[in-house]
């Protein structure tokens, strides 16, 4: 019984530092991003003939909804985890997955409008590099946020023992919000600067 | 969950080990902390042999330009054809030299060893939170490896544009061979050099907040923790920086964006890009690049802590005031990258900042320096080889931070920058220093990683040849420096200013060569004394920290019951009332009734009252 209890303590210690890995993995990934955003402020500012120039297009907005419904599913996904009720999970996690996908076309569809507009990856003006290098590598972020969400999916068709379904799905939800929360602050600092 | 299942079995069982090791689970893909550590020393050793061949290569060519050594040709090929050194390939050797020594040696090689072996061992965890993050973070560091060296086999050559990739000349695949598939495949080493530090930097922090035994708060951490701990956090904060330049950078360099190039033209032809700034990468490379010498400094500076303490049987010379040090290098270690770019146009003002900050980063290193010396002050010094490299550390520290009070000063850094003494000022407070720290923590823990001691004759023959060839290598080189002697120049023949000082550099190179030679001491030593080394006991230093309460065989898990609770710091060492010079972590107050002091209770009335009753049944004056 005691070694029991033992067993629990250690499990739930360890649990807890693997969640807590993880936000200093947050941490880590946004660092990338602060770099890029003062490398664009610094390059900006060093010519008038620098910056974005350009309105930016919907289609970002529009990718912007659906990530953050999509959020907001892989939130109520949690909470049937945490009922027991994995077919709610399932499902609310498919239609996570499915809305991760549309942000990605939606990004890709603005990359097309951008290159329509004659503004290129390839550019002279490398503010305008930046719109690509930004989403770009968010968008390598959400590919990965879509194989953690297939884990938990995986997790759910199993299924895995309920506790670490939870806890599985707990990481893959502050995982995604993070995503969802990058994408926002990357938007409005291109938003601020266009 | 695999681990935590591992560490109750090894709680409750101990060596009747209920899931069974394979060869390649045990010592190829290990997840055990200790396994990991090994791993982690013995690549970081061979890269150091082969960063160090690099080193006497180039001293060679700068001792002896005008000499042809046909042998080289023997293995070098086109290299060296005639038995000279190419200028192409010298630049590729200085660059894979410092990139080696500062990322492979001195940021995984001793980082990854020690951070390993010793947070789970001294905060009493059975293993890191994360133990296949950690395996990965290992096979990451080593495939990084197996790319660097793969880039000498490729017929361009390996990188040439300086550990600091700095572009055009990194960016510009056609400006020199060594910026062709080299720098590709520099850039892929580094891109997977930077995910292992960072896999392996989130596990050590969260291991240290999370992971600790009962009775080990923040304030009964070894400074060694301390400093992994700080070392992990500037880590995470800065490679992710390191690795948004090096994305610009490669599409600058394959794909055509013009981040950092701009109205350039090579051997003839107009490159289209225009509009990049090159000083964007410098912004971006120094942000990671200055903390980056911290990276490489705080362990050796944790792991010198601990050995002096131990071997000077003193408590370390204020404590607390080391703790704070350590934070607050690891806080300014951010907000000086711009003393490595005085020299770019930079607006005066603005170097003022960088320059004041960087000054007062004097400050905390000098606490240290005095803390380290009043730690030895009358203390029953015990020589071990050990204890010699830690003071030799700090002789590095001190002797190499006092040129960076100079080259800190904007006014002067006009002068000295690029220049030999630039070379001379690293080489000794973050180089040798560094070195030193890893290899006093080598020679201390050894006892720990293998079971067996080193021969303590061979160490001295080590300490004293790497001693006195360090300063003999890098000393005169300040003298060259103040003369205006500049860096990475292939032969000083070709300037006629520069003629007198190839005597110095004959001088350096055998001095370079003899130091080198002096390794050969300490490789047989290490690996010798894994088969062959007298047998180690428990506890051989007779030292204070919970690693030294594990038995000497390894298992996973590390201690075959339960984890020991702490009860007091890590450096009661002769504490006047106790029979022994040392008192482990783990030994209750109740058990050193001679020896407690009231402030050991730290306010606890009910135990003050206790020791004040049994001081007065023993007429020991406690005091008040």
């Amino acid at each position: 019984m005691e070694n029991e209890e033992l067993e629990i303590a250690e499990l739930l210690r360890v649990r807890k530092a693997k969640k807590f890995s993880l936000w200093l993995g947050l941490i880590g990934m946004f660092m990338m991003f602060a770099a890029l955003s003062s490398g664009f402020i610094v390059y900006t500012a060093s010519g008038v003939d620098k910056g974005i120039k350009t309105i930016l297009p919907n289609a970002f907005i529009y990718s912007t909804i659906a990530i953050i419904l999509s959020s907001v599913t892989m939130h109520l996904g949690l909470k049937a985890a945490k009922a027991g009720n994995l077919l709610k999970q399932k499902s609310l996690l498919m239609v996570t997955i499915v809305l991760g996908l549309v942000f990605f076309v939606l990004q890709l569809n603005a990359w097309g409008i951008l290159s329509e507009r004659g503004i290129y990856f390839i550019n002279n003006n490398a503010s305008q590099s930046f719109i690509y290098i930004f989403t770009g590598l968010h968008l390598a972020h959400i590919i990965a946020g879509i194989l953690v969400l297939l884990r938990c999916y995986i997790g759910a068709v199993k299924p895995i023992a309920h506790d670490y379904n939870v806890f599985r799905m707990d990481l893959g939800a502050i995982f995604w919000h993070f995503l969802d929360l990058l994408w926002i602050y990357i938007y409005v600092f291109l938003l601020l600067n266009q | 969950m695999s681990s935590t299942v591992i560490s109750h079995d090894a709680a409750h069982h101990g060596s009747h080990d209920h899931h069974h090791e394979t060869f390649l689970t045990k010592y190829i893909f290990s997840q055990d902390h200790k396994m990991i550590a090994k791993q982690f020393l013995i690549t970081g050793i061979i890269m150091a042999v082969f960063a160090m061949l690099l080193s006497i290569l180039f001293r060679i060519q700068l001792a002896w330009p005008d000499k042809d050594f046909p042998i080289l040709e023997v293995f070098l090929g086109k290299w060296a054809e005639g038995g000279r050194i190419k200028p192409e390939f010298f630049l590729s050797l200085v660059t894979i030299h410092g990139t080696m020594m500062v990322f492979f040696v001195l940021t995984a090689g001793l980082s990854g060893t020690f951070s390993n072996l010793l947070i789970p061992y001294q905060i009493g965890a059975r293993d890191m939170a994360s133990p296949f993050m950690n395996m990965l973070s290992y096979w990451f560091f080593f495939i990084a490896c197996v790319i660097m060296i793969a880039s000498f086999f490729v017929e361009s050559g390996p990188a040439s544009a300086g550990w600091t990739i700095y572009p055009p000349l990194s960016a510009v695949p056609t400006s020199i061979s060594g910026s062709g598939l080299g720098m590709t495949l520099w850039l892929i080493s580094m891109t997977l050099f930077i995910a292992s530090q960072v896999m392996g930097g989130v596990n050590y922090i969260s291991t240290i907040l999370n992971m600790r035994t009962k009775g080990m708060d923040l304030w009964r951490m070894p400074l060694t923790i301390w400093s992994f701990f700080l070392t992990a956090i500037v880590g995470l904060l800065s490679f992710p920086v390191l690795v948004s330049a090096v994305v610009l950078l490669i599409f600058d360099r394959s794909f055509g964006t013009s981040f950092y190039l701009s109205d350039l033209v090579v051997q003839g032809q107009i490159l289209p890009n225009e509009g990049g700034s090159p000083i964007l990468f410098q912004h971006l490379f120094w942000f990671l690049g200055h903390p980056e010498v911290y990276i490489v400094v705080m362990p050796a500076l944790g792991l010198t802590s601990e050995v002096i303490s131990t071997n000077s049987r003193k408590p370390i010379f204020g404590y607390h005031a080391m703790v704070y040090s350590l934070v607050g290098i690891t806080v300014l270690s951010f907000i000086v990258w711009g003393h490595h770019m005085f020299v770019t146009g930079m607006n005066p003002f603005l170097g003022g900042v960088f320059m004041i900050t960087t000054l007062i980063i004097a400050v905390p290193s000098a606490v240290k320096a005095f803390n380290y010396i009043a730690t030895l002050w009358r203390g029953n010094i015990r020589f071990t080889p050990a204890m010699l490299f830690a003071i030799g550390m700090v002789s590095f520290f001190v002797s190499g931070g006092v040129t960076g009070i100079f080259l800190g000063n904007a006014a002067l850094d006009i002068n000295l920058h690029d220049t030999y003494f630039v070379v001379a000022h690293f080489h000794l407070v973050m180089g040798s220093a560094s070195i030193f720290g890893m290899l006093c923590g080598v020679y201390h823990w050894y006892p720990k990683m293998f079971g067996r001691m080193m021969s303590t004759k061979l160490g001295y023959l080590h300490f004293w040849l790497t001693f006195l060839g360090a300063y003999l290598v890098f000393f005169p080189m300040h003298f060259m420096g103040i003369d205006g002697v500049p860096r990475r120049y292939y032969a000083f023949t070709e300037f006629p200013f520069m003629e007198k000082w190839i005597s110095v550099n004959i001088l350096v190179t055998w001095a370079a060569i003899v130091a080198g030679l002096g390794q050969v001491a300490f490789l047989v030593n290490f690996f010798g004394s894994i088969w062959r080394g007298k047998k180690a006991t428990q506890n051989p230093w007779k030292s204070n920290t919970l690693e030294w309460t594990t038995p000497v065989e390894h298992f996973h898990g590390n201690w075959p019951g339960e984890i020991p609770t702490v009860h007091r710091w890590p450096y009661d060492y002769s504490k006047p009332g106790h029979d022994e010079d040392f008192i482990p972590q783990d030994v209750p107050y109740s058990h050193t009734m001679s020896s407690n002091s009231y402030h050991d209770f730290e306010g606890d009335e009910e135990a003050i009252a206790i020791q004040r009753a049994w001081n007065k049944e023993n007429n020991r004056s406690g005091e008040e």
